[in-house]
Order: structure tokens, then C-alpha cells, then sequence
């Protein structure tokens, strides 16, 4: 007989993914947690401002400081079910790569930052956004929201890994994540001031590539790092 | 498994000498040998500190980085006590470049604070990271673990210092004298000379203080042993919370 083969990393991963996705669909907590935050947060600005109406970067910056700090709900929780309930154990002992464990908490980061950034986006749009933006401006600002919940997601990952063994799990994960968004907070709220303007403003090649700098060197990061933050 | 007796204290007084003589020298040169600048006057005699505090600062947080990476590489709980050394001296010579860069900005520009100055701002940014390094620790009690994740925290701040220099460069004005900049720098040569002085002095206080650091550690370990052993106590020292590495003393 022979001895079964262990799971590829992206058999892992996806069974993972799958695990988190389902739980997250048979008892939302993270999703709609993070989307009121956003709502209360939006209500707010439009009191602590004294503005019914917001444009350009003053906007921008509402949007993103609201939309980071929802992220860092959903970073919080990230490990958090797996350590209370034992799964990550679970996964220790299973012959399966880390690095899956890595890819799967980034894809459902990602995938759950994607959707409230989208949503909240839109919600932005009707409750506090003055100028309406076009179809290619939705556009340009649907693909800053990809690139920073990319980044955030994966600089979430690494952090939430770090956070899950410390004892001030919640405090952690809070002073180390905002410091380290700071780079991918200017480019965004750079990038997406001119979208929420009042004229046709366009989206700068250089916010994109700096964005694009930053996933690529935090995902790197992250790969090479996170197995020995799940090394017992 | 080489004994760490002695290792940290090594060479300590000739730094000293050394540290104190170089940093007077360049005192001294920047105070009365350097010329006085046309635009800012007297106040421009901050730089000779804040620049090499700055420059030193980044240094050790680099430092620190790749001496986490040895620890991840090896195991070796030496190079954790480096790598918290270098970062913990790193954070107290940032305390300075930021205090000294205020002062600069209120005589140059009669503000404690300017926004449109991306090397300042970077500083801050970056202490607020390194800030996160202590209470990481400390929140950690197994030390083994303690000393991997600090590890995981040095490399990745270690990353991010250059990304968030070039991120917050893009986003403002440049409005910093470019003293050394690319071009081959405006600094006149009797200037150049008290700056590169002032910048081996301080480099040379900052490993000063870190051995100074790592060698008191040790001596205070080494004390706690022989106390232990003189009481016939059991020899594993007892556990307590601390951000500070564990050292193992022969």
C-alpha cells in the first residue's frame, strides 16, 4: 500500500479558503460587521464634518480612513476561530504547507476587503460624495480598491499571524497594522482624490505603481516570512 | 556552544575613548571651524547632530534587520540580543533626529512641525512603526517565540523604511536643503569635513550604547546566576514578563 500524498499548496490553500468562506457564509460576522462600520462611519463624518457634500481629497481621505479602519475589524478576526477552536492546530498537524495557510487567509482577506471596499464605495457615493463620478472614473477607483485590498490584505495576513500568539492580541494588531499602511494609504488617498473631484480628473500611473510596489514587496515579504510564524 | 562570558563587554572602553574624542573633535569643528551659513545663520549648526542622528538611526534599524534575518537563519538567541539592541538604541537616537528636526524646522522655518518636509515625516512614520517593537515583545512570554516574532517585526520594518521614504517623498514637495544630494551635494568642504566627523562620532556613540546595553544585560544575567547558585536556588532563572531578550549564562 502506498503512503498517501500530501496536498499540494494550492489543494491546501483552497480547501482553506473554502473552510473560511463557508463559515463566513453560514454565520456572517466578519463581512457585515466590516460593511455597518463603514455605514456608522459615513454618518459620522457627515456630523463630525458639518458637511452633507464631500469632494476630492478631502473625500478621498474619508473614504480610505473609513475602509482601513473596517480592514483592521477584518484582520482582527482573521486567526482568531482557528486559535479559539483549535483549527490551527488542526492544520499544523496536517502535512500541508504553510504557505497555504498564508494564501488562504490573504485570498479571504482579500476577497472580503474587495467586497466592502466596493460596497462601501458606492454607499459613499449616495450619502456623502458631491460630484457624481464617470463610468471611467468607476473604473479607475474599482482597480485602486483591487491593488489596496491586495496590499492591505497581505500586510493583514503577516500581521494577524504576529497578533494571534501575543496576549494584547487586539492592540497589537492595531499599532503595527496603521503604521505599516501608511505607504499604501498615501498612494490610495492620492490616487483616488482626483477621481472624487469636481472636474475629470484621471488616475496618476505613479500612485499605481507605487501601489503595485508595495503588494509586490509585502507579498514577498509575507512568503518569506510567514512559516515561521506557524512554526509550532 | 562558545561561552558568552565576556563577549559583550569587549573593547567597550576603547569605544568610549574613542567615541568621546571623535565626538568633541567634531564639536568642535562644526562649532568653530565649519563657516557660519549664508541663509539660516548659526541655527544651521543643528545639522551637524540631526543628520548623522537621522543617518544612524536608519542605520541601526537596518542593522537590527539583518541581524533578525541571522536569528531566523540560525536560531542563535545572540543575534535576537543584537537585533533588540540595535533596534531599542535605534529608537532613542530616532527620539533625537525627530526633537533635533523640530528645533531645525522652528528656526528655519518658525514652525516645531512642517508637513511638507518628507525626510521628517518619513522619521515620524518610521518611529511610530519601531514604537510597535517593545510592546510586541512584551506581549509575547515564551521567549523562544518572543524573539521569532520580534524577529518576523525587525525584518519586515526593516522593508518598510525605504518604501515609506519613497512613498512619502512622492507624495510632498521637496522643500529640504540637498545637502548631499545626488549631484555631488552643495556642501562646501570644510563643512563636509565637520559633517562626515560629527557622523563617525555619533555612529560611533551609537555602538557605543548598544554594547554598552547588551554588555549590562549580561552582567546582570551573570549576577542573577551567581545569586541563584550562592542561594542554592534552582538554577533557571524565574519567569518573568519582559520585552527584553532571555540571556543563557554558562
Amino acid at each position: 500500500m502506498s503512503a498517501a500524498r500530501p496536498p499540494s499548496t494550492l489543494t491546501a490553500a483552497r480547501a482553506v479558503l473554502y473552510k473560511e468562506l463557508t463559515l463566513e457564509r453560514r454565520a456572517p460576522q466578519t463581512l457585515t460587521a466590516m460593511a455597518l462600520f463603514c455605514a456608522s462611519a459615513f454618518v459620522i463624518f457627515h456630523f463630525a464634518l458639518g458637511r452633507d457634500e464631500l469632494e476630492g481629497a478631502l473625500a478621498s481621505g474619508v473614504l480610505w480612513v473609513t475602509l482601513t479602519l473596517a480592514a483592521l475589524l477584518g484582520i482582527g478576526r482573521s486567526f482568531v476561530a482557528d486559535r479559539e477552536e483549535g483549527g490551527l492546530d488542526g492544520f499544523l498537524l496536517a502535512p500541508a504547507p504553510r504557505t497555504a495557510l498564508l494564501i488562504a487567509k490573504a485570498t479571504t482577506l482579500f476577497i472580503f476587503l474587495l467586497i466592502v471596499g466596493l460596497l462601501a464605495a458606492l454607499l459613499f457615493s449616495v450619502l456623502l460624495l458631491g460630484p457624481t463620478p464617470s463610468a471611467s472614473q468607476w473604473a479607475s477607483l474599482a482597480l485602486v480598491i483591487v491593488l489596496a485590498s491586495l496590499g492591505i490584505a497581505l500586510v493583514g495576513s503577516l500581521i494577524a499571524g504576529i497578533a494571534i500568539q501575543t496576549r494584547a492580541r487586539d492592540l497589537i494588531t492595531s499599532i503595527l497594522a496603521l503604521p505599516l499602511l501608511i505607504p499604501l494609504l498615501i498612494a490610495v488617498t492620492k490616487a483616488s482624490a482626483p477621481l472624487l473631484g469636481l472636474g475629470a480628473g484621471t488616475l496618476a500611473g505613479r500612485w499605481l505603481a507605487l501601489l503595485g510596489l508595495y503588494d509586490l514587496i509585502f507579498g514577498l515579504l509575507a512568503y518569506a516570512l510567514f512559516d515561521y510564524l506557524v512554526e509550532d | 556552544m562558545p561561552t558568552t562570558k565576556s563577549l559583550y563587554g569587549r573593547r567597550l572602553t576603547g569605544y568610549a575613548i574613542a567615541t568621546a574624542i571623535v565626538l568633541t573633535a567634531s564639536l568642535t569643528l562644526a562649532f568653530f571651524y565649519a563657516p557660519i551659513e549664508v541663509d539660516q545663520g548659526f541655527s544651521q549648526k543643528i545639522f551637524y547632530i540631526h543628520v548623522p542622528l537621522a543617518i544612524v538611526t536608519l542605520g541601526g534599524f537596518v542593522v537590527g534587520g539583518i541581524f533578525a534575518i541571522q536569528y531566523l537563519r540560525s536560531g542563535d538567541t545572540r543575534h535576537d540580543l543584537r537585533s533588540y539592541t540595535a533596534i531599542h538604541q535605534g529608537l532613542v537616537f530616532c527620539i533625537g533626529a525627530l526633537i533635533t528636526g523640530c528645533i531645525w524646522a522652528k528656526a528655519a522655518w518658525g514652525q516645531w512641525w512642517v508637513w511638507d518636509e518628507p525626510t521628517l515625516v518619513s522619521f515620524l512614520i518610521v518611529f511610530l512603526l519601531y514604537c510597535t517593537y517593545q510592546p510586541l515583545r512584551f506581549s509575547i512570554e515564551d521567549p523562544q517565540r518572543q524573539a521569532r516574532y520580534a524577529a518576523v517585526f525587525a525584518v519586515v520594518a526593516g522593508v518598510f523604511v525605504p518604501v515609506n521614504f519613497i512613498a512619502v517623498r512622492l507624495a510632498s514637495p521637496l522643500i529640504h536643503p540637498r545637502v548631499l544630494g545626488s549631484s555631488g551635494g552643495s556642501l562646501p568642504s570644510d563643512m563636509r569635513i565637520a559633517f562626515y566627523s560629527a557622523l563617525v562620532g555619533v555612529a560611533l556613540l551609537f555602538i557605543t550604547l548598544c554594547k554598552y546595553e547588551m554588555a549590562s544585560k549580561h552582567s546582570r544575567a551573570q549576577l542573577g546566576a551567581l545569586r541563584r547558585s550562592v542561594s542554592g536556588e534552582r538554577d533557571e532563572p524565574l519567569a518573568t514578563r519582559s520585552a527584553a531578550p532571555r540571556i543563557a549564562v554558562k
